[in-house]
Parts: structure tokens; sequence; C-alpha cells
């Protein structure tokens, strides 16, 4: 009898059961095939993007041709780059001091550092916009300063992401371990380096890595604070897809997406996924 | 205490958290080469007083002096003396063998000397050969190690450990009491121990500070603290205890008598210095009590000879036992209607079977047993 050889499904094992298994399924069907498709497409021999027509490269000829969207792109990766760093440590400054000390009005000072998360992006859009105009920054200087305003809007958004990732962290931090270096002779300074820090770092790749995805793919902030001749490459994309959607843009997006993945797993590597998944 | 010098001098130190007073005017000398423990209820001080020693507290009064240099106000990191933690605060991403030399790559000591300083605080507590190990691949009891000897490397003036034992299992406790014991005679290092363990305390300690609400309730050897205890908090903390109240009906250098309306005629062999007529209390240990079934008149009677007739006896119905396999307790309810507890070896297979529940038995105990008490 074949309904006794089966062997029970155990309440945990929920892989092996079959709505479990078609919920993934779909899950990484709707996540992934969007992707999946814009990258086949990036190879299509066709001006539209909708019938596959034969394998070509000339798109990636183009799109490496095409100085404008190059330039948005060096800008893109430049401002997150700046961005990235910038949030890092401010936003690991913020941790700290917020997991350590006790502070008159603390609640009130964690409340509006996390107010960029909250706060919807178009606000903070409008908000930037008329900031900078209010204070005259200038628009008109070379590269890379042209993107300063971009960068700081940037910061101001990133930062207190990594700050929740690093602080929450710094939760599982054994506070005797300090106590123990500082008993062994460490100072103030060689504590937080040798002791703090390394505890911290999964939690500082983790950050980066969102702060860093966070700005390369920011569209709506960027769109307000760009100057009339700064443009990234999501508002560069944009402005493309509004004539018509070329392999181009897929080309483009593709080197992207790839530079992307490569960045993240060079972050992994560098750490091991298992210390980030548990930073959070 | 071979030396006559204090290794640390502890003088009117309190400290107060805001309105709560941790430590209240607390005055202490410990030894060079002693095996001092801090010993008391959770909350009491001690804790705190260690961490004063170290210099992760500050004192809000009075001074701290380690080797005739007052450290008061001294940071942590420039103080001769180092401190395993209660979690250990082994450093997770560091090897074993990193974590052992990491004080003494802070003071600045040279690769060779590191190394083998390194591998002979190793050896010292047993780990020698886990060098690469991490330590989450390590049990609590090594992870332990790993603290000792990060602490032991840096040979420090005195060794602190804050509840050292109170993370392992039964067994390995026992196992690291003497291994404690002999590590600090190999090492001739004084060790200050935080514990609220009296078992840990008895069995590690050269003297014995019992501490209560901030204040030192007794300073004494494991065995004085036991048999001597100096009050009531102190009796009824170290070891299991009665306590009856009385008055002082007879008080001379050889002899002294009290009266305790819940136990009877107590008598001891010794006097107690005591105001003639005041209220005391009498203090007598579970082990001390002997048992019979009544009856056996002149078998207590000779057991009690020790006092005059009438004295150190009494009577009572057994409510409650419990076999502990070693021994047997017994819940006694007094005449009096007082409870009283009496532990008994079982000395042979067959002795739990020599009373039970609601059996009538009588108690006597040596004049020498009871301890009175003034406060």
């Amino acid at each position: 009898m074949a309904l006794f050889k089966r062997t029970p499904v155990a309440p945990l094992e929920y892989t092996r059961k079959t709505w479990m298994r078609g919920w993934v399924g779909a899950t990484m069907f709707f996540l992934y095939a969007p992707l999946l498709i814009l990258m086949i497409f990036s190879f299509n021999d066709s001006k539209r993007n909708v019938v596959w027509k034969g394998f070509t490269l000339k798109y990636y000829e183009k799109a490496m041709n095409n100085d404008s969207l190059v330039e948005a792109m060096v800008n893109s990766l430049t401002i997150a780059g700046l961005a990235t760093v910038f949030s890092l440590v401010l936003g690991a400054l913020a941790a700290v001091m917020l997991w350590r000390f006790r502070f008159p009005f603390k609640g009130a000072v964690e409340g509006t550092m996390s107010l960029p998360i909250i706060v919807p992006e178009i606000c903070l859009g409008v908000a930037f916009l008329i900031f900078f105009a209010k204070i005259s920054w200038p628009t008109d200087l070379p590269w890379p300063l042209n993107l300063s305003a971009i960068t700081i809007a940037h910061i101001t958004f990133c930062f207190p992401f990594v700050a929740m990732v690093v602080r929450s962290r710094l939760e599982s931090f054994n506070k005797e371990e300090e106590e123990a270096a500082k008993d062994l002779g460490a100072s103030e300074w060689q504590t937080f380096r040798d002791i703090l820090l390394p505890h911290m770092k999964p939690g500082l790749i983790a950050g980066a890595l969102l702060a860093f995805t966070l700005s390369l793919d920011d569209f709506v902030i960027t769109f307000f604070t760009s100057g009339p001749d700064t443009i990234t490459f999501p508002v560069k994309v944009y402005s493309m897809v509004r004539f018509s959607v070329t392999p181009e843009v897929n080309a483009a997006s593709t080197i992207l997406i790839i530079l992307t993945i490569v960045l993240t797993a060079v972050a992994l590597k560098l750490q091991g996924v298992k210390a980030i998944a548990e930073s959070h | 205490m071979s030396d006559q010098q204090p290794i640390i001098q502890i003088r009117n130190v309190s400290k107060r958290f805001g309105k709560v007073t941790a430590v209240d005017n607390v005055n202490l000398d410990i030894m060079a080469g002693e095996f001092f423990v801090l010993l008391g209820p959770s909350g009491c001080g001690k804790t705190t007083l260690l961490r004063m020693i170290a210099g992760f507290e500050l004192p809000t009064d009075g001074q701290i002096i380690i080797d005739g240099v007052d450290v008061s106000d001294v940071p942590p990191n420039k103080r001769p003396v180092n401190m395993v933690f209660q979690s250990y605060a082994v450093f997770p991403h560091m090897s074993v063998a990193d974590n052992v030399a990491y004080g003494l790559k802070i003071r600045g000591v040279g690769r060779g000397e590191r190394e083998e300083r390194v591998r002979e605080a190793l050896e010292l507590v047993k780990l020698g050969g886990f060098e690469d190990r991490m330590p989450d691949q390590m049990s609590g009891g090594q992870r332990q190690r790993v603290a000792l000897a990060r602490s032991l490397v840096m040979r420090p003036k005195v060794l602190l450990l804050d509840e050292p034992l109170s993370a392992l299992d039964a067994k390995l406790r026992a196992q690291m009491q003497f291994e404690l014991s002999d590590l600090q005679d190999q090492v001739g290092i004084t060790f200050v121990t935080v514990t609220h363990d009296q078992d840990e305390a008895l069995s590690m300690a050269s003297r014995i500070a019992v501490i209560n609400k901030g204040e030192v309730a007794q300073l004494a050897g494991p065995s004085d603290l036991y048999e001597f205890p100096a009050n009531r908090f102190v009796a009824d903390f170290v070891g299991s205890v009665n306590i009856f109240e009385g008055k002082l009906t007879l008080d001379e250098p050889d002899k002294a008598a009290v009266d305790c309306p819940g136990l009877g005629m107590v008598y001891l062999n010794h006097g107690v210095t005591g105001p003639h007529g005041a209220d005391v209390w009498v203090a007598l240990r579970p082990e001390k009590i002997y048992l019979h079934v009544p009856g056996e008149g002149k078998a207590v009677r000779a057991a009690a000879k020790d006092a005059p007739e009438g004295h150190n006896f009494a009577r009572g119905v057994i409510k409650g036992m419990s076999y502990l396999g070693d021994i047997t307790l017994f819940e006694i309810k007094l005449d009096s209607g007082e409870m009283i507890r009496v532990s008994r070896p079982n000395l042979s297979r067959h002795d739990q079977e020599d009373f039970t529940w609601d059996d009538r038995v009588s108690m006597h105990w040596r004049a020498d047993s009871p301890v009175v008490l003034l406060s």
C-alpha cells in the first residue's frame, strides 16, 4: 500500500510541502523572471524589444559608445561610492553614540535620525530642491564637484540605514569584552580598533551594501537634486525609456546588474554570508 | 599570609549609584598570596567592590591601595590587576593564542617572549595544543580556561574573578574549584573571587568576607565562618541553620545558658560575654543535632552528659523528610510548636528506615555546638 510507504511530513519540514514549494517557486519566478528577460533581450537583434530576432552584441557596443549614458553611469557609481563611504562613517558613529551613551533628548535624536527612512522620497526630493535653491548651492562646478548636491542628498537618506544595521549589530556585543580589553591594558582607541570594530564589521559591510544599492538606483531624490548638466544612470534610463525601450537600455542595465552582483559577491566573500546574516 | 604587607587595602570605600548605596564604608586588607573570597547574596555589593578594585567603577568615597599605591583614580588599563569576567569575555574573532597574547601585544612584549609566555600560560590551564582554535569551537569550561590564561599571562599582582564557576555544570564546577586552588598555589598570585555560592567559598578560600547590604558582615577563614558565625545573617547565609530567640540567663567564663522558649534550655561550655538577661539568638546547625527514638532515655542522657540535666534536649514529631543519599534531612515540629531542621548521615544502607513521618523523636546536642549570637 503506497499510502503507508510514504514517510510523513514532519511539522518543520516545510521544503517537503507542495504548497510551500509552489509558493517559493512563484516568488522566485516573479522576482527573477523580469530580470532574466531584461538580460536576454539585451542580446536581441531588433530595434523593438518584444520579439526575439537573433543574437547580437551591437547594443552593448552602442551603449558603450553612448557618451551621455557612460557619463551617467560613471556619475552614478561616483555618487554611490562617495555616499557609501560617508554614510558608513556617519552611520557607524551615530550607531556607537546611540548605543554607548546616555544623553538628554536621546529619543528625539534617534527619531529625527531615522526620519529620512520614513519620510516619502518625493517629499525629501522636493525639500532638497527647495533647500539647495534657497542657499544658492552652485550647480556649475567642474566634475565631480557638480555631483555634490546629489551626493549630500544621498548621504542624508543612506546613513540612517547604516546606523540602523550597525546599531542592531551592536546590541549583541558583550560589554565585558570591552572591559576585558581595557583590563589587559588597552586604551580607549585600542579597544575600539581591536574589539568593537571587528564585532561591527558584518554590520558595516551589510550597511555599506545597503547604502551603495540605495544610492545607485535612487531616482526620485536624484531627479530633484541633479543640476541641469548632471545626470545619473536611473535618470538617464528614464529619459531614454520615454522615447522607446531599446535593447541599449537593456544592455546598460545588464552591465549594472552584473556590476552590483560582483560587488555584493566580493563583500560577502570578505566577511562570509553567515556573519552578515547574524548581524540582523 | 606569609607576607605581612597587604597587597590590597580598601579604606573607607563607599559607592553610591544615585540614592542607592551599593558599598557602604568598607575596610578590608587583602594579603599577598591569599585566596580571598567576597561572599554574599546577589545585589549585596560584592561585584561592585570587585569592579572598584579592577577600576571599572570609581569609589564615591575612600581609597583603594594596591601594592602601596593609591589607585583610586587610576583607569583599569593602568592597574596591576587582571580580571576573569563572569561571561569570560573571550574575544570571539581571535584565536586562543591571539586572545592570550592580546595583553602582551598591547604592552609591547616582543614576539619571541610573547609566544613563549602564551605557550606557558596555556600549559598552565591545561590548554596546550589549543592555540589555533577559535572560541566558538570550545566549551564553556575551555573558554573559561582561555580567560584565565589571558589574565595569568600578564603576571598580575592580583587576579580578580567574578563568579568564575557560576556558568559551569555541577561536576565541572567541583573540578574547577580544586583546579583554581591548585593554580593559585602554583602561581602564587593573590586571587580575589566574588561568589554567591557558599560551597565554592568554603572550599577555595583562605579567607572570606561575607558582604550584606554593602557592608562586611564578617571576615574570617572558612571553618571559623561556619562554626563561629558573628551574627544571624552570616549563620543563615553560610550553610543551613536553626535559629531560636532566647534570653541569656547564665554567662560565666567557662559556661553560659540561654532560655529559648522555642527550643528549651540551651547550655554552652564557654562564656559569651553578653549582657546578662539580654535578648540573644541561638544558632544550631542541623548536622550537630543527634536524633533518638524516644524511650532510649539512657542513651540520650549518656550522650548529653556534658550539660546539666534538662539542658540541650528537645522532643518533637517528624513532619518532613528528604532522603538525599548521603544524608537524610528531617523537618521536626518541636513540642513548643516551632520547626527545627536536623540532618542525619546515612551511615549504613538501612539507616533511612529508622525514622518515618509522624514518629516522635528526641534530640540532643553537645554543649559546644550551639552558637550564641548577639545580633
